[in-house]
């Protein structure tokens, strides 16, 4: 009998923490094929972020670092200059990286790091109980936002692919989703080309993965894919924004 | 040995960095440290390393934290409001076991305060500063030379305990120059396989660099380990030095450049046929609490000098046990305390006059006594 489906080599086997139906898990499979395909399991260097993949390095079979919160770019530019010829990937939730890591990832874009960011947007602060998130849609109703988020005193959702793509140190930046199989295929393309530009130093790429927290969105597994379809798609629009360097 | 070079200590500072392997700066840009970076930039490339200018301190002390982990010789330099922003930085690179250098040419606060030299960063570097049950290993030179040797001397350190270690060094140290000499023996060389630093799992385990244990006995455990850690740091790192502490009476405590003043007040006093000695700690974590007992008992008092309000006076207490009463005098906010001013307190002290809290001993020179 042939087996069709394996867990990477770059997976450790440790059975997460996530929550039944999180898409945290489908990301981290994602990442660790490609680790596989491309053959840098042993050259690898992943920074974990704070937030609900805090422990990614308990399922991740490559080196690891953890870093405080917003402060895995910085973390990562601190491995990379020091190992060049490695491969350093941060893994970062929406509050980590759109909120109190804002500086931190412009600047690694701006200084054109090369190192591949994989970005969690799943309009919320997951770990800590459900707060608004940066990225929370208009309306949304958080732990913070018992009334729905109000444009007028908390603001817009923050588009951080279309900031990022202004900045002209980023050569890749892409938003993909996973709420379908069809859009997990495409994700795990735009992941490879992130790696794959690191590989061949072509400076900083990032993928934002529109993704689910169904505890904290109060929904089933299957309604908060919906939702991602529904609510999240029209406001953070799917695609590459950028690939190349410069303007 | 090399000839003497005349530096400025800031400058030097770098250069000793360099000569004691470490290849890796990451910083950000604030008076009265910039002569490092701006050195560092166009040394470190020269010498095969790497420079970068952070987007904040917040930044520079998390890069450290990664080519830490990454088991690079690495350091950041900055001055008071830039060290506060570092703090949590350090806490978690204290709680991760990595070893860095972080200088601090220290400059008047609290809030942004003023550029020059001060002293009042010495409860942050010593006490903690940043969250958690955790120790940095803090040296105050009082010369350039002795912030030259004791550079590199921190990167033995750090990588002997896995521990992020301090120059605490008041502006003046900065700022002025003196000559140096550069050992030609830089120190231990940088060790150049840290079995456990992320390069890579290429042929082994993988490894992971980390602070988190969400476990309460793990944790527990994990503070204890670090607290055995810096038992052995207290047992065998303390430096300092006495001066003429033998049969001394009365002991002026100073670190940093202030104990160079108060050198030069002692010297005087005993021409006058006062038995003053000085006690000058260079380890400010861990506090050399023995150079204390080899006085407390008969000496008849201790004046603590410092550019604060009295930080390290506290320690001073702490070490004396209650065998003898320490009084303090103090200038702040880039005041250096004058000789007369110092040599003035010091009589109030041997006439036995009762401490007061504050008290304008000149009337151009305030400063606090107590
Ligand atoms: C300095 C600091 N502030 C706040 C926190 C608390 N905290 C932990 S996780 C988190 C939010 C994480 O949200 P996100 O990045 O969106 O990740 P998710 O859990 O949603 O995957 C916060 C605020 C912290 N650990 N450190
Ligand atoms: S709280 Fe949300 S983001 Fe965190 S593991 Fe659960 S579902 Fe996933
Ligand atoms: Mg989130």
């Amino acid at each position: 009998m042939k087996p069709v489906y394996l867990r990477p080599k770059s997976l450790t086997g440790v059975v997460t923490h996530y929550c039944p139906g999180c898409t945290h898990g489908i990301a981290h499979r994602l990442v660790a094929e490609i680790i596989d395909e491309l053959r840098i399991q042993g050259k690898a260097i992943g920074v974990a972020s704070v937030g609900c993949s805090v422990f990614a390095y308990n399922y991740f079979d490559v080196d690891f670092q953890q870093a405080a919160h917003g402060r895995a770019p910085a973390v990562a530019t601190g491995i990379k200059r020091v190992h060049p010829d490695r491969i350093v990937f941060t893994y970062q939730g929406d509050g980590d990286m759109a909120s109190i890591g804002a500086a931190e990832i412009v600047h690694a874009a701006a200084r054109r790091e090369n190192i591949t960011v994989i970005f969690i947007n799943n309009a919320i602060y997951g770990m800590t109980g459900g707060q608004m998130a940066p990225t929370t849609l208009e309306g949304q109703v958080t732990t913070t936002s018992p009334m729905g988020r109000d444009h007028k005193s908390q603001g817009y959702p923050l588009r951080m692919p279309e900031l990022l793509a202004a900045v002209d140190g980023a050569y890749y930046i892409a938003r993909c989703s996973l709420h379908n199989a069809a859009h997990i295929g495409r994700a795990k393309r735009a992941i490879k080309q992130a790696f794959q530009n690191q590989m061949e130093g072509k400076g900083f790429s990032m993928v934002e993965l529109l993704s689910t927290c169904p505890t904290n969105w109060r929904m089933s597994p299957v309604k908060a894919m919906e939702w991602v379809e529904k609510h999240m798609i029209p406001v953070y629009p799917l695609g590459e924004f950028k690939s190349g360097e410069g303007e | 040995m090399s000839e003497p070079i005349l530096m400025k200590g800031n400058e030097a500072i770098a250069e000793a960095a360099i000569r004691a392997g470490c290849r890796f700066f990451f910083g950000y840009p604030i008076t009265p440290q910039n002569e490092i970076p701006e050195y560092m930039s166009k040394r470190l490339p020269e010498a095969g390393g790497v420079f970068v200018q952070a987007e904040s301190e917040v930044a520079s002390i998390n890069m450290v934290y990664g080519a830490a982990g990454a088991g690079a010789r690495v350091m950041t330099s900055s001055s008071s409001p830039g060290i506060s922003l570092m703090m949590e930085g350090i806490s978690y690179i204290a709680g991760a076991e990595l070893p860095c250098v972080i200088v601090n040419i220290s400059r008047g606060g609290p809030g942004l305060g003023g550029i020059q030299p001060s002293q009042s960063d010495y409860f942050q570097a010593t006490k903690g500063g940043g969250h958690g049950d955790y120790k940095l290993i803090v040296y105050g030179p009082s010369s350039v030379q002795e912030a030259c040797d004791l550079m590199i001397k921190a990167f033995d350190v750090a990588d002997k305990y896995r521990n992020p270690v301090m120059i605490l060094g008041d502006g003046m140290i900065g700022q002025m120059m003196e000559p140096v000499v550069f050992r030609d023996q830089p120190g231990e060389a940088a060790p150049d396989k840290k079995p456990w630093a992320t390069t890579g799992n290429e042929g082994r385990k993988s490894n992971l660099i980390t602070s988190i244990y969400l476990d309460p006995e793990v944790l527990d455990a994990h503070n204890w380990k670090l607290y055995q850690k810096y038992k052995r740091i207290e047992e065998n790192e303390v430096m300092y030095e006495s001066y003429r502490a033998d049969d001394a009476e009365w002991l002026l405590v100073a670190y940093g450049t202030v104990a160079r003043i108060c050198i030069s007040v002692m010297e005087k006093m005993r021409e006058e046929g006062f038995r003053v000695g000085l006690i000058r700690p260079i380890t400010l974590w861990p506090f050399p609490k023995t150079a204390f007992d080899e006085v407390a008992d008969r000496a008849k008092g201790f004046l603590c000098v410092e550019m604060s309000t009295g930080q390290m006076v506290e320690d001073v207490r702490l070490a004396v046990e209650g065998r003898a009463p320490v009084y303090f005098y103090g200038r702040t906010g880039g005041a250096v305390p004058l000789p007369r001013n110092i040599e003035k307190r010091m009589h109030q002290v041997i006439a036995g006059r009762t401490p007061v809290v504050t008290e304008c001993l000149d009337k151009n020179q305030g400063g606090g006594g107590r």
